[in-house]
């Protein structure tokens, strides 16, 4: 299905050139740097869900054996209520310094209060316990109704409802109403209507690897940060701002990642580290623990999602209406305006009336996670959609493709979408051999859509041409999931030279011109641009330099297979890149390309997943069976790593359907905080991911790539819960579908 | 509280060190050795992320006392391939694409070389089983499961 037919490099998939040291030990990742002199930092947290802190007493700290710097919020600046950029989102400076560490009050169990660096990791430790903290502890709130009632808690005294009460606080931080048509007019055309409510519990991203930061300060006030991060040029601006530095003062590295999700785009430890160098004079090291992970950084939110959906009898929708409830932790700014602009975004629907609102509580501050805030919405509006086809008795993709957004469609959130690949994904997934399979007893199937924006930002690449003819390229985008191998192949085919020759870097703030985060599915496309852009730059060097050797106008050169080729009536041989990289020196000084870009035409992501189950009505146990994910990919530039993003976006999916939620007491103290009990999937969990990559080009990239990160995480709860319901003849509209749910809807049949 | 002096063979060399009595053997592998290949993702058994080799047997170096070593043969990534040639089991995890971040990789190769060992020709649903411990965020699993068949594979081929 690719416009690319000649291709040498894109669309394969040779092995990363990051691969060797990954798979010897020998990549370093956040927590592999080791400086001389380094001290270990460690951090107090509160033991409260919800308390004023009325004093904090470090002196006895100060003084225990072997530390040489505490601190508390009062050493980071003080900052006013203002938004900025955060990863792919927005954050509010003073929440994200209050959140680092918290000043007069906490607001979640977790919640860093002091830091202590010492010279071991156990004598840090040791003193934390010497810091003293009075408390006057606050009733606690923990649920998304709970906290949106008249007499709830309230967590920030200065946070009002915008359109709401003017002197009376509360812990809606925002209200989102997105509408078209006449939804009254379009329920009164419907033949059938089908409403329910859906919830979702806390989540987290996940990531294997613990946040982790080794930062030392020069004497001339220099900062120099190595943390695993998606995004460098994002922890050293929110640094700065944190600390009232500027930012030519900050060089962050970006160590190898292991996993981010959306976690790892805001900081949490990276201030510190700076800081607790700055006071002692000494590098600072700084590693989560496992539990750290869990009760203090941001997992996704919890939701409450409530659609109500009309269509005719022939199958057309006429009217939706969504209420979105997404808690956001303690400080505004969970994922529901992109849930809100998500809900609908798959289907042509003439009249319907969006809502959401964002709801602060105690628990920690949810971060991005892979599509923030469509997995929520899909399952409920993708859940709602298999319960209307099966009331119209329609198959659920037919009934999909009625309705499915094309180009030319204007998006439920605005504008209208160029070519995209929904239909072509719904066509394949029907086609594909799975979805007409037989199943057993005690087996079900769901199918259930995706959708994701994807991004685009900003983003820079250099090309570096070595005097043998090889390249390096540099960018500043953290290689996440195999992006290094994407970039040298988009070298390799705009240079016409071999994949062997191209090395990849990730570089640091210092090094490489500004990147967005690895983040919103948008590297492969956009710093793939900024690749693409600066080897064609470099080419149109190259171009300049055989012309002046052959004393011809560049007008009669072109560039083909890695040599620059004089037009036929000059009679030249054909200059390989090589040649023209070893006479660099005389013919105008060393070779390289730059692009720095901020692209538009972002291509929107749509899939198709299809699940099976197999439900055990004795134990409620579900186990997926059979699994395949289909997606517009625009242009597979190394397919296996498309494929794994298709792959590990279902089986994260997967979990969030089955097993994993965020388990609080009453005190808002989180209870299963390790990864026994917090179950991600294993590798025995789950059978085969079967992939189809569709390929509908974006026309707005020269190879027509679209992200493809995300979207994956979109289908899974709804295709997992209504193969779950099919196999078990139940309705389950709550997450996780863990055995005891299951049992007790079979029990209610 | 004084350290204790441990004697013990780690990727084949003789070593010395020094620890603490409570001190766990990954973070003497990783603060001590300085062989940051075996990596932390909990710190309670729970990940597999600091698979380890002690004397032939698979164990999480987060849940063994560093002390425990003493007089024992340890085998941690960095000893897997020879010298400069990859390990089959590596060679394959790269060609099947088997990581997207890598920080799971480690563990998961030395898990693999274990099973491999006990079981040169595991079904699919054995290969599950025996890296249940072992946990992979980003690839749900399927490529890492078909590298670790194809190793089984090209390592049966080899030794006939």
């Amino acid at each position: 299905m690719s416009a690319n037919k000649d291709l040498k490099w894109i669309g394969t998939s040779p092995v990363r050139p990051d691969g060797a040291d990954k798979v010897t030990g020998r990549a370093a990742f956040g927590a592999d740097r080791h400086l001389p002199g380094m001290l270990y930092a460690k951090i107090l947290r509160s033991p409260f869900a919800h308390a004023n802190i009325k004093s904090i007493d470090l002196s006895a700290a100060e003084k225990a054996p072997g530390v040489l710097a505490v601190m508390t919020s009062a050493d980071l600046a003080d900052l006013p209520s203002e938004m900025g950029a955060a990863g792919e989102s927005q954050i509010d400076f003073r929440d994200l310094s209050q959140n680092i560490l918290a000043v007069h009050k906490v607001l979640y169990h977790g919640h860093p209060v002091a830091a202590v660096a010492a010279t071991s990791a156990k004598l840090a430790e040791e003193a934390l316990q010497r810091i003293k903290v009075e408390y006057e502890e606050l009733p606690v709130v923990l649920e998304i109704e709970d906290a949106m009632a008249d007499d709830a808690p309230i967590l920030h005294e200065d946070q009002f409802t915008p359109g709401g009460s003017t002197d009376k606080p509360s812990n809606i931080a925002e209200v989102k109403k997105l509408p078209r048509g006449d939804i009254e007019k379009g329920f009164a055309e419907a033949d059938v209507v089908v409403e329910r409510e859906f919830t979702t519990p806390t989540v987290h991203q996940g990531y294997i690897e613990p946040h982790a930061v080794v930062a030392s300060m020069s004497a001339s006030g220099h900062a120099d940060v190595w943390c695993c991060t998606q995004g460098a040029f994002g922890i050293r601006a929110m640094t700065a701002k944190v600390l009232g530095m500027e930012v030519g003062k900050i060089k962050v590295t970006p160590s190898e990642i292991g996993g981010g999700f959306g976690g790892k785009t805001t900081p949490y430890i990276e201030p510190i580290a700076v800081k607790l160098a700055e006071k002692s004079g000494r590098p600072v090291k700084i590693v989560m623990s496992r539990e750290e992970v869990f009760r203090a950084t941001g997992p996704t939110s919890a939701s409450i999602i409530k659609i109500k959906l009309g269509a005719t009898n022939d199958g057309k929708l006429v009217a939706a209406e969504g209420t979105l409830k997404y808690g956001a932790g303690a400080y505004k700014g969970s994922p529901m305006s992109p849930g809100c602009m998500c809900v609908f975004a798959s289907y042509e629907i003439p009249n319907f009336l969006i809502h959401g609102f964002d709801v602060v509580l105690n628990k920690p501050k949810v971060a991005a996670y892979r599509a923030p805030g469509a997995p929520m919405a899909a399952f409920a509006m993708e859940s709602v959609m298999n319960e209307m086809a099966s009331k119209l008795n329609m198959d659920p993709i037919d009934f999909r493709l009625a309705n499915a957004v094309k180009e030319g469609s204007v998006a439920a959130y605005g504008p209208k979408f160029p070519v995209i690949g929904f239909v072509e994904s719904l066509e394949a997934a029907k086609a594909h051999p799975h979805y007409s399979a037989t199943l057993g007893k005690n087996q079900g199937r769901g199918v259930a859509a995706g959708f994701w924006f994807n991004g685009g930002m900003q983003s820079s690449a250099t090309i570096n041409v070595n005097e043998d003819g090889s390249v390096t390229v540099i960018t500043g985008s953290p290689d996440v999931g195999g992006s290094r191998a994407s970039m040298a192949l988009y070298v390799a085919e705009e240079l016409g030279i071999s994949y062997d020759l191209i090395t990849p870097l990730v570089s640091n703030t210092e090094e490489v011109a500004y990147c967005d985060v690895t983040g919103g599915s948008r590297t492969t496309f956009a710093t793939g641009l900024a690749v693409i852009n600066a080897s064609r730059n470099l080419v149109a060097e190259m171009k300049k330099r055989a012309a002046a050797s052959w004393d011809i106008d560049v007008s009669e050169v072109s560039w083909e297979n890695g040599q620059a080729i004089a037009s036929a009536g000059a009679d030249k041989p054909p200059m390989p890149m090589t040649k023209i990289a070893a006479k660099a020196s005389r013919t105008g000084g060393p070779l390289s390309g730059h692009s720095s870009l901020r692209p538009r035409g972002v291509g929107a992501g749509f899939g198709l997943h299809i699940c099976d189950v197999e439900i055990d009505p004795e134990t409620g146990k579900t186990d997926v069976i059979r699994y395949t994910a289909v997606q517009d990919a625009g242009k597979a530039i190394h397919p296996a790593y498309v494929e794994g993003q298709l792959q590990g976006g279902a089986a994260q999916g997967i979990g969030w359907a089955l097993n994993e939620e965020y388990v609080y007491n009453d005190k808002g103290v989180l209870e299963n905080f390790g990864f026994l009990d917090y179950r991600m999937p294993v590798a025995n969990d789950l059978p085969m991911i079967d992939t189809v990559i569709v390929e509908v080009p974006n026309p707005a990239h020269p190879y027509g790539v679209r992200g493809v990160g995300e979207t994956p995480i979109v289908p899974p709860l709804a295709a997992v819960a209504a193969a779950v319901n099919n196999a078990a003849g139940v309705r389950i509209c709550d997450l996780p579908i863990s055995p005891p749910r299951l049992l007790a809807a079979i029990d209610a049949k | 509280m004084s350290k204790s002096h441990v004697t013990t063979t780690v990727n084949g060399d003789a070593v010395e060190y020094l620890c603490e009595p409570d001190q766990s053997l990954l973070d003497v592998l990783r603060d001590t050795l300085e062989l940051t290949g075996t990596k932390e993702g909990c710190a309670t058994g729970d990940c597999g992320a600091c698979s380890v080799s002690l004397d032939g047997r698979l164990v999480c170096s987060c849940l063994v006392l560093a002390v425990e070593a003493e007089g024992k043969q340890v085998e941690t990534i960095e000893g897997i391939a020879d010298g400069s040639e990859l390990h089959p089991i590596q060679q394959k995890f790269l060609e099947n694409a088997a990581l997207q971040c890598g920080v799971c990789t480690p563990g998961f190769i030395v898990a693999t070389k274990a099973l491999l060992k006990k079981n040169p020709d595991p079904t699919e649903e054995e290969a599950r089983y025996y890296l249940a411990g072992n946990l992979c965020r980003c690839t749900g699993y399927d490529k890492i499961i078909r590298a670790v068949l194809d190793a089984a594979a090209a390592m049966r081929g080899a030794r006939s």
